[in-house]
């Protein structure tokens, strides 16, 4: 590959402010790096850490996690039980040997379009940075053969 | 008053001895000049004769227990040692009671009131209370003056009144609790609290009451001297990074009020420090030109300190004004005037995020009272059956405060009327078969919408009260919860056409 790695992050967003943050960037003509792949939820509470590690899993090499700013939540507190989950997570990212950067928490209210598009193209360039991840690959993924491709899933 | 007009049962629980509020201790009303009581007192008085209308006063919320439609509320009404049912409002036990202290709730430390006392002339209901920190009887075990004097028959005071705690059963609930004036104090540069003649905005409200301390005469704090120049300082707590961001919304005209009033009863003259002039909404600006055209002077600029040390000739015995005057090329001003008035902020109440745990609902990081949509439902909020009304969700004016109500009030009123209650689809249930009963679930909930079966050892979700967040379903490690269109099987399959590469 002549051009530089693109990186796949997925992004989960709250449906109440971030995607909708997400959803005004858009309106309002902001760019973002479409490395980025939003997906929503009703609330970043409902984040399981499994879905993480499958993202990982399947091929991502970030994931973005977004929710209200505490004391803003829709659901009164359920972001700051995801913050319970997200510390968790992070020192078990460190164990299995990947990053921690790679998985990022950030609070965006409906309003920050701006900030959540600075934001992703902060993350993207930050897990630019890092390479790609390649972990764990299952073989129906079509990452495998692109990862073979350009010899880097061998070194991972 | 709206929801009892159209029939249904209301329960009218107020703190305070009155109801009324913050609007019964004005004097006029922006901007057409409206005399508070006027307007207000007879409403007051309909509230209180209202058939469907219980009132309860002295009282407060305790616990609040159900969902939308089987709320059980229980209330705790403070003992008033008057008996309500007896007593007559005549107010001889007022007049005879030998202690007076200074009222710093109605009169905001300005003016005195008794031992046993009512908070204004047209109190509704119109029972005294007795302040059990400041009677003679409660301190030292004699005096009664009040129940020797009391001409009813049976006697109406009643030294051995208890609290009461009992239950109710409403189906809606409306959060109307108002807010707290932001406190001067914290802005030392503006002195108030060691400066005399430095009012806020509550003070003067009082001041220039005719049924106030002064009877509507606007004075110095010595109670005598009629001010010959007045500053009013605008945005006190509000717009200002280091207190509250937001704005406080009807500062700008009630400092117009002040200006105006001012002008109107003692010629004195006036002087206006601004940031912005904000008079949207109805004839609202309409009262800005006019009261330009009086010949009040407005400054833009931030006030930067309120000092009493002279420094120039004329300065003397006065207090000096430091401002930037952002439209004379940002020249620095020292205005000498008599009097400021501080035209302080509006806050939340103080235990606005109790009342709104309380209440199962969510207030911002200010502390006001949030809405379902900010736009499209300001009345409702995330919890089914409860909705809010007036400064508790964020600071307005008196016009906005009764729309709000009004608006509040339709909400429930259509709600009882439908029988029948739609909710969002998204809602989360529980596997019976999978459920451990290890309780890890139990604890997630901010809605109280989980509940353990201790003779089944599982749990079940109330759907009339699930607000389909899903972070249980993300908590239950046995997968037994799962969520209507966001389960486990739809995210991932989500998850896997995003990680397609294209």
């Amino acid at each position: 590959m002549t051009d530089k790695f693109e990186p796949l992050i997925i992004g989960f967003t709250c449906n109440w402010c971030s995607y909708r943050a997400a959803d005004l960037a858009g309106t309002s003509r902001v760019k973002y790096p479409p490395n980025v792949r939003l997906m929503r939820l009703m609330c970043s509470g409902r984040m399981d850490p499994t879905f993480v590690l499958k993202a990982l899993g399947g091929g991502a090499d970030g994931v973005l996690i977004t929710g209200c700013h505490p004391g803003e939540c829709h659901y009164l507190e359920q972001n700051i039980k995801l913050l319970r989950r997200y510390k968790l997570l992070q020192r078990m990212l460190i164990q299995f040997g990947i990053e921690p950067q790679r998985v990022k928490l950030v609070w965006a209210s409906a309003a920050e379009g701006v900030h959540l598009a600075r934001e992703f193209t902060k993350m993207v360039e930050e897990v630019r940075a890092l390479g790609p991840l390649n972990w764990n690959v299952p073989p129906e993924s079509g990452r495998i053969e692109e990862g073979i491709k350009e010899g880097t899933y061998e070194q991972s | 008053m709206e929801i009892a007009n159209s029939g249904f049962p209301v329960y009218l629980v107020e703190r305070e001895p009155s109801i009324g509020g913050h609007m019964a201790k004005f004097d006029k009303t922006f901007p057409t000049l409206d005399c508070a009581a006027c307007i207000l007192t007879p409403k007051m008085v309909s509230v209180g004769i209202h058939p469907k209308i219980t009132m309860l006063t002295c009282s407060e919320v305790e616990q609040v227990e159900g969902y939308v439609g089987n709320f059980t509320v229980t209330i705790r009404k403070k003992a008033r040692y008057v008996k309500e049912d007896v007593c007559t409002g005549c107010g001889i036990c007022e007049e005879k009671c030998p202690i007076s202290v200074v009222d710093d709730v109605f009169d905001v430390g300005l003016g005195y009131r008794k031992a046993i006392y009512r908070p204004f002339a047209q109190a509704v209901p119109k029972y005294p209370v007795l302040d059990k920190e400041n009677c003679t009887y409660f301190k030292q075990g004699k005096c009664k003056a009040c129940q020797i004097f009391c001409p009813t028959s049976p006697n109406a005071i009643d030294f051995e009144q208890q609290d009461e705690i009992f239950q109710i059963e409403v189906g809606n609930i409306i959060l109307a609790t108002g807010y707290d004036l932001f406190d001067a104090r914290r802005i030392s540069q503006y002195g108030y609290g060691r400066l005399a003649n430095v009012f806020t905005s509550l003070e003067f409200e009082r001041l220039c009451n005719a049924s106030g301390p002064t009877d509507g005469e606007i004075v110095l704090r010595d109670g005598v001297t009629e001010p010959k120049s007045v500053g009013i300082i605008h945005c006190v707590g509000s717009r200002d990074r280091h207190y509250n961001n937001y704005c406080s919304v009807i500062c700008c005209m009630q400092s117009l009020k002040f200006a105006h009033l001012v002008k109107e009863r003692i010629g004195a003259e006036v002087y206006n420090f601004y940031i912005d002039m904000r008079t949207a909404f109805k004839e609202y600006d309409e009262f800005y030109q006019r009261v330009l055209e009086e010949g009040v002077h407005f400054v833009r600029g931030r006030v930067a300190e309120v000092t009493d040390a002279a420094q120039q000739v004329g300065e003397e015995d006065k207090l000096i004004i430091q401002v930037e005057d952002t439209l004379m090329g940002g020249k620095q001003r020292r205005i000498p005037v008599d009097m400021v008035i501080l035209a302080t902020g509006l806050e939340p109440r103080h235990d606005s995020k109790e009342v709104a745990n309380k209440f199962g609902i969510s207030c911002s990081f200010n502390g006001w009272l949030t809405e379902k949509h900010p736009k499209l439902d300001p009345v409702a909020t995330m919890t089914e059956g409860i909705f809010i009304a007036g400064c508790a969700q964020g600071p307005k004016d008196i016009p906005s405060s009764v729309s709000q109500g009004a608006a509040a009030a339709a909400r429930v009123i259509g709600r009882i009327y439908q029988k029948e209650l739609a909710l969002e689809p998204i809602r989360a249930h529980v596997i019976e078969e999978r459920c451990s009963g290890c309780r890890i679930c139990n604890n997630v909930c901010p809605f109280n919408a989980i509940i353990f079966h201790e003779n089944r050892l599982v749990t079940e979700i109330n759907p009339a009260l699930c607000q389909g967040c899903g972070t249980c379903v993300a908590t239950c490690p046995s997968e037994a919860i799962t969520g209507t269109q966001f389960n486990n099987q739809q995210v991932l399959a989500q998850l896997e056409g995003l990680l397609i590469v294209v």
